[in-house]
């Protein structure tokens, strides 16, 4: 065996944009999915955004969680849901907000302390007001919505405003096909969701920088080929190392879905699905994209220029 | 890019080596910290980075400050303003009152009217006088608004400072948010309850005459005289009510000490006026000696004695039925002074030390695993090139940790999954370099050349591709709050600290590589 390993293979001759009706149809079908999903079952929104009462208790015995329900279904506190969470010993109660103010709050958790007895450690109590929620949700969405913004605009200026659009978009379907994942999931949608969207809005976009920046290469570099030629040769020769940068983020995130506790699951579950499909979307929506736009060509960007003088 | 100046080489290492230094205390047990920390000269404070409230275990409580009511407050002592100008100059007037933030009166005489307008306005410059007929509106100004409710939130902040310090919260942090709101932070309170019940008390303390001429019929009618108002015993069992004169004789900002000691046996609150409110507190009761005062407290009654001689030393007790824990919170709720308006509490988060350390447990176990396969995947795909990208991935953890320290961020546990996130990208610029020589190898350059082009030529794809990710992080940090905001000022460290080392690191190992080894091939 020759060492260092080339995982992946180098000269590739793949016709990519030829195949882009296929990769067009599952693009399409994910986002309906997710659309879909997105209406049934719906996001499982987290006491973050919804409001509400969010208690994580621990036993030092197994947890009867339908007995646990029985009994704290009887303190008529409105909708009670239970969950094991990670362990058997492990339960997530979640209330929903009391009506009367702080004070209705303060009572409905001891009366679930008081029920539930000396058994249990608390590990972790949210209470969440409405107002806060959402405003959350507001925050949220802006957010989202300015990350894709600014990066388009980045991408836009740092190469030509048909990059940035495809840029956009690319990153618009790999967030919304994730939020569709926490729905198909039923994870739950809170700020550390939203913390995930945002981070992946940020490094899906690194693939598709590779790509474009070798298109943006051959642009300049092979006056005369066909868009198609240039796309489909940009997307081979970036090929190892857009598959090799996901590979060294998949490798450092999987072992957070398997052994990072309940606590950083969805985090990192909605990380490793969007780095994948982050990949998928590098190749086939933004690259693809480019097609239809059709860029200009030969405009050396000023970044381009100097590092061209540098060689 | 194979040149490089000498003080670029030096200003890498020697940032390079401080990183790992500043980082190292990271690595200690708690009591190899803290012995650290005791033995290092003030200059070099070398000490770990700080955790989160989600990691160490603590309470988070946002509050909002109700600065409408410390308006409607204020609008309330502008009544009985206008009432005693408007009387001290002989203003014939009718219904004076107030709704909500307004106040408005009715002048009785018209030919009186300029003069009503013109007393009124010179109360306060801040005040609005609008006539309508023969009625006077008067209301706040936007800016005098704006000042009376920043005033009562910096006070709030303040008094709700002194209160959490006196309960004997280790190292609480409080600060504003917004215009209204105030985050308090208590590291290691696993159940802020206590502290939640200090701070939903106004605890404004009033000593007020207390009318025994009102039939028992009348009070529970809530039927009261005029200057009197009715108010519930805080005893509830008894469910007494007191009618009590709307005059205040003296309030608790006169206090400058209350304790919480014991009478016959019985927990009780004592308290010390100051200079002015002893002399008042000895006029009082001088006069009203055999009545009842009422001592009041967020218009609850918590006992009502009977004078029995003039209080002259200006000092007393205030025996209600106080529990050794409640006299406690009295007593401390007086020393630290009443809130201008009241709080509610409009989230709380609060993590048990035993979820902390467990979250910490899983965390690193999985940035562990995550970092060894990395480092595998580098060495047997990359070799020896491999080994300089591991290095300086090292370095950038490293500078992380110590860049985080310095700067008094807060590592939480979304920020531990940005650090498992950093390890994966900062080998992405490697990757991306190392790829890039291989391109320009295959395609007929030098080695040198190869070697060169690499870092030139990948340089704007990774920039490119780092300045996204950071657009993500920054709009996380301004949009989230407490653990996000941890997340998204690691991811930024890492990011950043990652362009670092994948560029000036490596390639300075690269270099080396070359100058000492002579190599004749490329050996990725």
């Amino acid at each position: 065996m020759k060492f260092p390993i080339r995982l992946f293979p180098e000269n590739t001759n793949i016709d990519f944009v030829s195949k882009r009706h296929i990769a067009i149809v599952i693009t399409a079908l994910m986002v309906v999915g997710a659309i879909v999903l997105l209406f049934v079952p719906g996001l499982n929104f987290g006491t973050d955004f919804k409001g509400g009462i969010l208690i994580e208790a621990r036993s030092n015995e197994a947890v009867d969680v339908a007995g646990l329900r029985k009994t704290l279904d009887s303190l008529e506190l409105g909708g009670v849901e239970l969950q094991e969470f990670g362990t058997n010993k492990d339960v997530l109660i979640r209330m929903e907000r009391q009506d009367g103010g702080e004070e209705a709050q303060n009572k409905a958790i001891a009366k679930v302390r008081e029920t539930m007895g000396t058994n249990y450690e608390y590990r972790r109590v949210e209470v969440v007001g409405p107002r806060v929620g959402e405003e959350l949700r507001h925050a949220a969405i802006l957010a989202l919505g300015l990350a894709m913004l600014f990066i388009g605009v980045y991408v836009a200026v740092r190469f030509e405003w048909q990059f940035g659009v495809a840029a956009v978009i690319a990153t618009f379907h790999d967030v919304f096909v994730t939020v569709g994942l926490y729905a198909a999931l039923g994870l739950e949608f809170d700020l550390t969701a939203v913390a995930a969207l945002l981070t992946l809005a940020g490094y899906s976009l690194n693939d598709t920088v590779v790509v474009f920046d070798r298109i943006r290469e051959n642009l300049r570099k092979h006056k005369n080929a066909t868009l198609k030629t240039i796309i489909n040769d940009a997307v081979n020769q970036t090929l190892s190392r857009t598959l090799m940068t996901s590979l060294t983020t998949l490798l450092a995130i999987v072992p957070l879905v398997l052994f990072g506790g309940p606590a950083l699951h969805g985090f990192s579950v909605a990380i490793t699905w969007g780095i994948v499909v982050g990949t998928f979307s590098s190749i086939y929506v933004a690259a693809a994209l480019l097609l239809y736009m059709k860029p200009l060509r030969g405009i050396p960007s000023g970044i381009g220029k100097a590092t061209e003088a540098a060689v | 890019m194979l040149q490089i100046s000498r003080w670029t080489v030096i200003f890498t290492l020697l940032l390079s080596l401080l990183s790992v230094i500043y980082a190292f205390p990271n690595v200690l047990d708690k009591a190899g910290q803290e012995k650290l920390e005791a033995s290092m000269p003030s200059w070099l404070p070398l000490r770990a980075v700080t955790l989160g409230l989600d990691l160490q275990g603590g309470s988070h409580l946002l509050l909002e400050v109700k600065t409408d009511v410390a308006i409607e407050d204020r609008v309330n002592t502008l009544v009985d303003q206008i009432r005693s100008d408007l009387r001290g100059k002989n203003i014939a007037y009718e219904n004076l009152g107030q709704q909500n933030s307004k106040a408005s009166v009715t002048i009785t005489k018209p030919e009186q009217m300029a003069e009503a307008r013109r007393i009124i306005s010179s109360i306060d410059q801040g005040l609005v006088v609008e006539g309508q007929g023969s009625k006077l509106n008067v209301s706040l100004t936007e800016v005098a608004i704006k000042e009376k409710k920043r005033q009562v939130v910096e006070q709030s902040i303040e008094i709700v400072r002194r209160r959490v310090d006196e309960s004997g919260t280790r190292e609480p942090s409080i600060m504003r948010q917004g215009d209204d709101r105030i985050v308090v932070q208590l590291p290691g309170v696993s159940d802020p309850e206590r502290i939640k019940n200090l701070l939903g008390k106004t605890a404004k303390l009033t000593f007020r005459l207390v009318n025994d001429d009102v039939p028992a019929a009348d009070i529970a009618a809530k039927r009261s005289p005029a200057g009197f108002e009715i108010l519930q015993s805080v005893d509830e069992k008894s469910g007494r009510a007191e009618v009590v004169s709307r005059r205040v004789m003296l309030t608790g900002e006169m206090l400058t000490d209350a304790q919480a000691t014991f009478q016959e046996g019985l927990p009780v609150v004592s308290f010390v006026f100051d200079g002015i409110g002893a002399k008042k507190f000895a006029e009082a009761s001088s006069a009203n000696v055999g009545k009842r005062f009422a001592i009041v407290l967020d218009n609850q009654v918590i006992s009502a004695p009977v004078i029995r001689e003039p209080i002259l030393g200006g000092r007393g007790i205030i025996s209600g039925n106080f529990s050794v824990e409640s006299a406690k919170d009295l007593s401390l709720l007086l020393r630290a002074g009443a809130l201008p308006a009241p709080l509610t509490v409009l989230e709380e988060r609060t993590v048990g030390a035993g979820l902390g350390s467990d979250s910490i447990q899983f965390g690193l176990i999985a940035a562990f695993i995550g970092f060894a396969a990395v480092v595998i995947l580098m060495l047997i795909s990359y070799g020896l090139f491999g080994l300089f990208a591991v290095i300086s991935l090292f370095f950038n953890l490293a500078m992380i940790f110590a860049g985080m320290t310095l700067l008094g961020a807060t590592l939480t546990l979304p920020g531990i999954a940005g650090i498992v996130l950093v390890i994966g990208t900062t080998v992405d610029a490697n990757v991306l370099i190392y790829e890039r020589m291989r391109d320009e190898y295959k395609n007929g350059r030098t080695l040198l050349g190869a070697l060169d082009a690499g870092y030139s030529r990948a340089m704007s794809a990774i920039i490119d591709a780092n300045v996204t990710s950071l657009i993500g992080a920054v709009l996380m940090f301004w949009f989230g709050s407490g653990p996000i905001k941890g997340f998204a000022v690691t991811l930024s460290f890492g990011i950043i600290t990652s362009l670092f080392t994948a560029i000036m690191l490596s390639r300075l190992m690269v270099i080396y590589w070359v100058k000492t080894f002579k190599p004749k091939a490329l050996p990725i």
